[in-house]
C-alpha cells in the first residue's frame, strides 16, 4: 500500500531485469522460440494486433463483461451483507447455505451457465457476478458484526433511529471489512470473466488468448496475457486510489500503528 | 418536579448456566434539575448497568425512570449517556468538528447552526484548533472532551455519564474534572455521575449515593456543601474532604465485590 505514493525502483528494475533475461535466452535458443517468443516479438505482435484493431475490441468486450458483472456484484452483496449482518435472524436462516456454497470453486458454475444463459454475455456476466458476490458479502457480514456496541448505543442515546443507525454508523464502520471484500472479489472477478470467455465465447480476451494458442500463434498468445495483466494491475491500482479517498481517515491511522 | 426520578429500579441477568445474577437491587432516587449527582460505588457493583437502564438502553427487569416527567421506554431525547471508553464511542471516521456534530445532524439541525454550535462547544472544551483533526490523532485525554464536547452540543437536559475519566491518566484526570465543572456551571446542565474514585465524587458533586456491592442499592446519601468554584488544591485540602473520603471508603471498603 505505500507503493501508492513511493515508486518502487529496485523492484521494476528487477522486472525488467527478468525481462531481458527472457529475451535474451529467447534469441539464444531458437528452437524454444515456439514457446517463449522474445520479449521484442511479443511487444511487435501486440502493437501490430492493436493497430488492426480487433484486439482493442476484445479488451473493450471483457472490461465492459468485466465491470458489469463486478458493479452488480458489489451492489447486490454489499446490500445483502448490511442486511444478514444487521438481521440475526435472516443470517441464521441463511448462514448454512452460505457456508456450503462459499467454499465450491466458482468455474465449476460455468457449466450450469451455458445450460441455463447459452453461451453470450449474459452467461460470462451471471458466472463473474456469482464468484465476486461471495468474498464481498462475507466481509461485509463480518464487518456489520465487528461494529462496536458502544458505537451503536452512543448512537441510540443521541436518539438515531434504526435506519440512521445503518447509515450513519453500521455502514462506514464496516466500511474497511467492506473494501477488503471488494478488493478480493475485484480479483476474482477478473480470473472469472477469462475463464468463461476461454470456455465459452467468441469474444473477449480469454477468448483471444486460448485461439491464438490453438492457431499456434504464440507471440499474439503472450500479446493477449500482457493485456490482461495489464488490465487487472490498472484496476487494483485505481481501486487503491479510490480506497485511499474513502478510507482516508484510516490510512493515517495504519500508518501510525505500523510505525 | 425533578428532572429525573428512578422508581425501585432493578435488574436481574439470566446466566449462561440458568441462575439468575441480581445486580441492581432496588434504586428509587430523585435528581433535580442543575444539580451534580454522583453514584459512588465499588467496582463490579452493576453501576454500568444502572446507568444504562436509566438511559433507556437497557430494559430494567422492574421498577421505571421518568425524565422531565415522561416516562422512559427507549432513550429519551432530552438525554445522553457518555461512555467511559472514549476510544470506542467515537466515530474514527469523522473528524473532531463531524464528531461533536453527530447528535445534531442525527437530530436534523441545520447545517449551518449545527456548525457553529459545534465549533463553540470544540473551543468550550479547549481544543480549538483541532476541529480537522481525526480521533486517532489525539491524546485519551482530548478524546474524552470530544466526547463530552459531543454530548453538550446535543444540549440535553440530564448529562449521564459512566466513569469518563476511569481510564486517564491522574493528572490529565484533574484537569477534565475542572473542565467539567466549568462547562456544567456554564451551561446549567443537570450531571448523574458514576465513578469508584470516592474523592473525584466528593469533588465534583452536590449530592452522592453510596451504592452497595452487588446487587446494588443505595446505602447513603451525602449532601457536599464545599463552595463552588472548586479548586483541586484547597477544596481537596479542607478537612472535611478527608473525613467524608474516609466516612464513605469504609462503608464500601468492606463491602466491594470479590
Amino acid at each position: 500500500m505505500n507503493g501508492l505514493k513511493s515508486f518502487n525502483w529496485s523492484g521494476w528494475l528487477s522486472f525488467g531485469l527478468l525481462l531481458l533475461l527472457w529475451e535474451l535466452g529467447a534469441r539464444a535458443t531458437p528452437k524454444l522460440q515456439l514457446y517463449f517468443p522474445p520479449v521484442s516479438q511479443i511487444v511487435a505482435a501486440l502493437g501490430q494486433a492493436l493497430m488492426a484493431g480487433p484486439v482493442a475490441q476484445h479488451f473493450g468486450v471483457t472490461l465492459g463483461r468485466f465491470f458489469e458483472g463486478y458493479l452488480l456484484a458489489s451492489v447486490l452483496a454489499v446490500t445483502l451483507g448490511v442486511v444478514l449482518g444487521y438481521i440475526r435472524f435472516l443470517h441464521s436462516l441463511l448462514e448454512t447455505s452460505i457456508e456450503l456454497l462459499r467454499p465450491m470453486p466458482s468455474v465449476a458454475i460455468i457449466p450450469v451457465a451455458i445450460l441455463l444463459l447459452g453461451i453470450g454475455d449474459s452467461m460470462i456476466v451471471a458466472v463473474t457476478v456469482y464468484a465476486s458476490v461471495w468474498p464481498i458479502l462475507i466481509n461485509t457480514i463480518d464487518g456489520v458484526r465487528h461494529v462496536d456496541p458502544t458505537l451503536i448505543d452512543t448512537g441510540r442515546t443521541f436518539g438515531l433511529t434504526r435506519p440512521q443507525i445503518l447509515w450513519r454508523i453500521i455502514v462506514p464502520g464496516a466500511a474497511p471489512y467492506i473494501v477488503t471484500g471488494l478488493r478480493i472479489g475485484l480479483s476474482i472477478a477478473l480470473i472469472l470473466v477469462t475463464t468463461a470467455e476461454m470456455v465459452a465465447g467468441s469474444k473477449g480476451l480469454g477468448y483471444f488468448i486460448l485461439d491464438e494458442e490453438r492457431a499456434m500463434n504464440s507471440a499474439n498468445m503472450y500479446g493477449g496475457i500482457v493485456l490482461v495483466a495489464l488490465m487487472g494491475y490498472s484496476l487494483n491500482r485505481l481501486f487503491l486510489l479510490l480506497e485511499a479517498r474513502a478510507l482516508r481517515w484510516r490510512h493515517g491511522m495504519m500508518a501510525r500503528q505500523e510505525a | 418536579m425533578p428532572i429525573l426520578e428512578v422508581h425501585a429500579l432493578s435488574k436481574s441477568y439470566r446466566q449462561a448456566g440458568g441462575e439468575t445474577t441480581v445486580a441492581i437491587g432496588n434504586i428509587t432516587c430523585q435528581v433535580e434539575a442543575g444539580e451534580f449527582v454522583s453514584f459512588v460505588g465499588p467496582s463490579g457493583c452493576g453501576k454500568t448497568t444502572l446507568l444504562m437502564s436509566i438511559a433507556g438502553l437497557l430494559a430494567p427487569s422492574a421498577g421505571r425512570v421518568v425524565v422531565n416527567g415522561k416516562e422512559v421506554s427507549g432513550p429519551p431525547p432530552n438525554l445522553v449517556l457518555l461512555f467511559q471508553e472514549y476510544n470506542k464511542s467515537l466515530f474514527a471516521w469523522r473528524s473532531v468538528l463531524g464528531n461533536v456534530r453527530f447528535g445534531l445532524d442525527a437530530r436534523g439541525a441545520g447545517s449551518a447552526s449545527a456548525d457553529t454550535k459545534a465549533r463553540a462547544l470544540i473551543e468550550l472544551v479547549g481544543l480549538k484548533g483541532f476541529e480537522k483533526h481525526y480521533p486517532w490523532e489525539l491524546s485519551g485525554g482530548m478524546q474524552q472532551r470530544v466526547a463530552i464536547a459531543r454530548a453538550l452540543a446535543y444540549e440535553p437536559q440530564v448529562l449521564l455519564m459512566d466513569e469518563p475519566f476511569g481510564s486517564l491518566d491522574a493528572l490529565t484526570r484533574l484537569e477534565l474534572e475542572d473542565t467539567l465543572l466549568r462547562l456544567w456551571a456554564e451551561l446549567k446542565t443537570t450531571i448523574l455521575f458514576i465513578t469508584h474514585d470516592i474523592e473525584e465524587a466528593i469533588y465534583l458533586s452536590d449530592r452522592i449515593w453510596v451504592l452497595s456491592g452487588r446487587p446494588s442499592e443505595i446505602i447513603q446519601e451525602l449532601i457536599i456543601d464545599f463552595s463552588r468554584p472548586r479548586d483541586q488544591v484547597t477544596t481537596r485540602a479542607d478537612a472535611r474532604f478527608m473525613e467524608l473520603r474516609n466516612d464513605i471508603y469504609r462503608q464500601i471498603g468492606g463491602k466491594s465485590a470479590p
